[in-house]
């Protein structure tokens, strides 16, 4: 049972990442408390992925041990349902998420990736960067206080970077944690790095 | 749960998914008549063996589409960030899927049945066949499109895996023509087995797919 006396944490005790049978990483110890944002860097290849899946829960670490509070994952599929609205398909999501008034918080988190004209346009006829950004409004749309983004810069214009930086901003104001993984620059103030 | 199930159902009909599998099952009671010769008496004997045979091959039709596309839209690591179990996810699955095929099919049975020229008293045993040996059906084609999802060839592959193991639901489905109570508890039993074991068996698939 999450311990509600404490505030939200990432820490990473030991963690070696394993990934078809070739070990990624080892030993990788971090902690990062509410505000705290981290710029997981390597190459490709390097495991950042996998870090952050270990970090989500979707892939078990083959030694050590994670403490994770609920996350948000940004990852490189988007898991929009294409014949849905952008709208809608957010809020099947926001709704899964079981946030109060999921329909205000997908505007909002349309409004701040700057998606609100198109709330009404399918998913499959958006643009790569405009999926990016619905990706990004999922996890903006979400209450948890860890996000785990993955390549978030991908397909995204200076503007949309601009964008991502500052809610990243926003998220660690409220005392949210970021961890990110990527290979191009991302500015984000104070974040520790964590080179693979 | 129910937000997953009432998003496979859309995406079923949606995809034409309640349309497809009833013509196709349609179309196979209709083109047996073709290949034995318009018999009537050979019809009404074997007629209900033909509807299970159809509705078998129609359970099949959309094997493909229901884990792969959703694995790769990452739709499984967005639910399981969630705290979703796999296991859970499979059988929200399973019960769209049953939802999608088996009531329409038990309607175009009645069709079929009447293009094949079945008794009432058949076509009763069909049905109440199909309603007991339908969930199995699903649950097989739930663990057997997690197990092939991402592979090169899937649909082939699919066709190979999950009919052989269709059969007890076959024999005994056909079997309960006859009247045979004994064939209609034994169909209740494979279901069961069937729809008991095959979240478990897809949700493992399903997380193996996605490490």
């Amino acid at each position: 049972m999450a311990d509600h006396d404490q505030p939200p944490r990432l820490a990473f005790h030991g963690v070696t990442g394993v990934r078809g049978g070739r070990r990624l990483f080892a030993g990788l110890r971090f902690t990062l408390a509410p505000g705290d944002a981290a710029l997981v860097t390597g190459p490709n290849g390097a495991g950042k992925s996998s870090l952050l899946r270990i970090a989500a829960g979707l892939l078990a670490p083959a030694e050590g041990r994670v403490e994770a509070p609920p996350c948000a994952l940004m990852a490189e599929a988007a898991a929009l349902d294409s014949g849905q609205t952008l709208e809608d398909a957010l809020r099947f999501w926001a709704a899964l998420d079981a946030v109060p008034e999921p329909a205000r918080r997908v505007a909002d988190a349309l409004t701040a990736t700057g998606l609100a004209t198109l709330a009404q346009v399918p998913v499959r006829l958006l643009s790569t960067g405009q999926r990016r950004r619905a990706a990004l409004a999922r996890v903006v749309a979400s209450e948890a206080p860890l996000w785990l983004l993955d390549e978030p810069a991908n397909g995204l214009d200076a503007a949309s970077v601009a964008t991502l930086e500052a809610l990243v901003a926003e998220h660690r104001a409220r005392g949210g944690i970021a961890l990110v993984a990527t290979h191009t620059d991302i500015a984000l103030p104070g974040a520790r790095v964590v080179a693979l | 749960m129910v937000r997953l199930i009432a998003r496979d159902l859309r995406l079923a009909w949606a995809g034409g998914g309640m349309v497809n599998p009833v013509a196709f099952f349609l179309l196979v009671a209709i083109l047996f008549p073709f290949a034995v010769g318009p018999d009537t008496v050979l019809l009404a004997r074997i007629g209900g063996g033909v509807i299970w045979a159809a509705a078998l091959l129609a359970a099949l039709l959309p094997v493909e589409r229901l884990i792969g596309p959703d694995a790769e839209a990452g739709v499984f690591d967005q639910l399981g960030v969630r705290g979703f179990s796999m296991a859970g996810v499979a059988a929200a699955k399973m019960l769209a899927h049953w939802l999608s095929f088996a009531p329409p099919l038990m309607l175009a049975a009645v069709v079929a049945a009447g293009l094949l020229g079945l008794p009432a008293v058949t076509l009763g045993r069909v049905e109440l066949g199909l309603l007991i040996g339908t969930p199995g059906l699903a649950a097989l084609a739930v663990a057997t499109s997690a197990l092939i999802a991402g592979m090169r060839g899937a649909g082939a592959l699919a066709g190979l895996l999950m009919l052989p193991l269709a059969v007890p639901l076959l024999i005994f489905g056909a079997g309960a023509l006859d009247g045979g109570a004994g064939a209609l508890k034994l169909l209740g039993a494979v279901s069961l087995v069937l729809v008991a074991g095959a979240p478990f068996v897809a949700g493992a698939a399903m997380r193996v797919a996605m490490e």
